[in-house]
Order: C-alpha cells, then structure tokens, then sequence
C-alpha cells in the first residue's frame, strides 16, 4: 500500500508474536498472578492491532479475519453466559462454581478454580476480538469511503 | 512516603487534565488525557492493585493510539467561547465552596489505608478474604471475586463491550441500506 519503514515492519512482525503470548499468559494464570480475562485480552488484540498499524490492514485481517474476529466475539459471549447458566442447571445459583466440586485441582496451580479459568478465557476471547473489531471500524470509517466497507465486506462473504 | 507520592501523582494528574481541557489543538488534549490515565495506573501499583494497574496500563495504552489515529492528520481545533470575568468569579466561588464541603466531610472519613472490614461490621470482605481460596481456588483474590463471587457485575461489564461493537457493526453493514438516492447514501 504505502511505502513503509523496513525497520517498522519488522520489528512488528517479530515483537507481535511475543505480545500474543504475554497475553495468553495474563489470561491462563489470571487465577493465580495478576492479570485475567479483561487485561489479557487487551494484550491479545493489542498484538493485532500492531500488525494494522504497522503493516496496513491487510496484514492484520491476514491474521485474524473479520468474519472470524465477529464469530470469536460471539462466541467469547456465549461461552460466559453458557458456564453461568450451567451454573443454575446443576446447583441452581446463577454462576454456581459447579466444576470446583468436579476438578478441584491443586490451589495455586494452573487447574485449581474451576469455572474462573473459564470465564477468563472466554472473557479474553471476547475482549480481545473487540477491541481489534473497535480498531477496525475506526480504522476503515476515519478514511469514510463506501469502497473501503465494500472491500471488507466481501471479505466477509 | 507513599502518601506523599501519591499527592504528587495526583498533583501531575490534575496539571494534565487541565491541560487537557485549556490547550487549542486536538491532539495535545488527547495526550494530556494519556498522561492522566498512566499517573492513574502508576497510582493504583502504589496502592497495591497491581491487577487495576495491568488493565489501566494496558487499557491506556490502546485506547491512547486509538484515539491519536483517529485524531492525528485531521487537524480539528478546540474552540472555546470568550469567558467573561463574571463566569470565571462565579466558577471559583462555586469550587471553593464545594472544597469546603469537602474538607468537612474529610473528619469523618477513617484514617488513610484503613480496610473496610475495620470500618463496617459485617463487611463481605472480612467473608471473601477468609473463605476465597477455599470456595474459589483462585489464589488471586481479585479474580475469584471478579468471576465468582461478583461475576455478575463481569457479565455486564461484557454485556457494554457487546454493545459497542454491534453498534460499530450496525454503523458499518451494507446489507438492508436502502437505497433511496445518493445524497441519502452520503448521509447515511
């Protein structure tokens, strides 16, 4: 697209990776060390929204799609709601913890808190496809050509 | 020494949002406004929230490149109307009063750090913090509370990310536009 730096391309493609992980792990160990679903996932997209502003958007749907950036957001939602629910089913509290009875685990290992390292994930999947969704519309609206939403739109399908 | 650095962060946070209110330039406000939220993350690690100080760090720092790519290149100014001396009397009289109010109201606060369990008998806390590994077995406390004994709060918390990206996805769909003439596609 634009003629960019060599040294921000690459030094984005290499750092993203890192970022990626260093959200996974806030996410996974969000039961034990500081961190969780909410932070975790800001990282995760922050990791994307590198690539978008480092490399265009291209390089950043190449990496996660739009169509698939909406299904995870849903999906992250779903899952959150569907833990809460069975919750209800089996013990009839709304966000019951019914897997610690099931998994108890070891207290401060990665398997110790049931349905929290659950919601976690799903709320990092949620936050992260969000926030990068957020990223994206700003990004194609701020420019406001109708050609722009086509191109991504037949991306979608 | 904790106290006495906080009232300088606070300090640096309130020069910054002033600025952020009184600069011209669109830019430079959303800066300053950048400069409040990262004293605010530095302020949550000296108050011993290092979880409240990931997300505001991380938060901050998105939503900080967020807004300058959106802001940057467009050259919007700030426009403020003329403030006659009579407004600027009136606001000072207005926050000297309410300051007042509010150094009356500092006595019957409890002494600075004091937990809250200290204060209120009965207090959830004292509960959470005695039983929260137990019930939870989230050795951090701060995410057994957030998706176990207060997930409800986490769900609407999601339920407001939710809302604002099918408010982008509505903004931006093609499908069931109508068409009814170019001057209302502009518009639309």
């Amino acid at each position: 697209m634009k003629n960019r730096s060599l040294i921000t391309v690459t030094v984005s493609r290499w750092v993203s990776p890192f970022i990626f992980i260093y959200g996974l792990h806030l996410i996974l160990y969000g039961h034990i060390t500081p961190g969780g679903g909410f932070p975790g996932g800001v990282v995760l997209a922050s990791s994307f929204i590198l690539a978008l502003l480092a490399r265009g958007r291209e390089a950043a749907l190449q990496r996660l799609p739009y169509p698939l950036a909406k299904r995870l957001d849903a999906t992250g939602a779903i899952i959150f709601l569907l833990t809460a629910l069975a919750g209800l089913a089996v013990s009839g509290i709304f966000f019951e913890n019914f897997l610690l009875e099931i998994i108890p685990g070891t207290p401060m290992r990665l398997i110790s808190s049931g349905t929290v390292l659950v919601n976690n994930a799903a709320i990092g999947i949620k936050v992260c496809a969000s926030v990068f969704l957020i990223m994206l519309f700003l990004s194609v609206l701020r420019v406001g050509e109708d050609e722009q939403i086509r191109t991504i739109e037949k991306e979608e399908g | 020494m904790t106290e006495s650095l906080l009232a300088l962060i606070l300090v640096f946070a309130i020069i910054a949002a002033s600025v952020a209110l009184y600069t011209d330039e669109l830019l430079s406000a959303v800066i300053a406004v950048g400069a409040v939220g990262f004293s605010g993350s530095i302020a949550y690690l000296l108050l011993g929230a290092p979880d409240l100080a990931i997300t505001q760090i991380v938060v901050e720092v998105v939503s900080l490149v967020l807004l300058i790519r959106v802001t940057i290149g467009v050259g919007l100014r700030l426009t403020s109307g003329p403030s006659s001396r009579k407004r600027i009397t009136a606001a000072g009289a207005a926050l000297l009063a309410v300051f007042a109010l509010f150094l009356i109201s500092l006595k019957t606060f409890a002494a600075f750090g004091t937990p809250v369990m200290e204060r209120i008998q009965g207090a959830p806390s004292v509960f959470y913090i005695e039983r929260g590994l137990e019930l939870t077995g989230a050795a951090n406390l701060v995410t057994g509370v957030l998706l176990d004994f207060r997930a409800y709060d986490t769900l609407g918390e999601a339920t407001v990310i939710f809302t604002a990206v099918l408010g982008g996805l509505i903004l931006l769909r093609r499908k069931g536009r109508k068409n009814t003439g170019d001057s209302a596609e502009d518009a639309g």
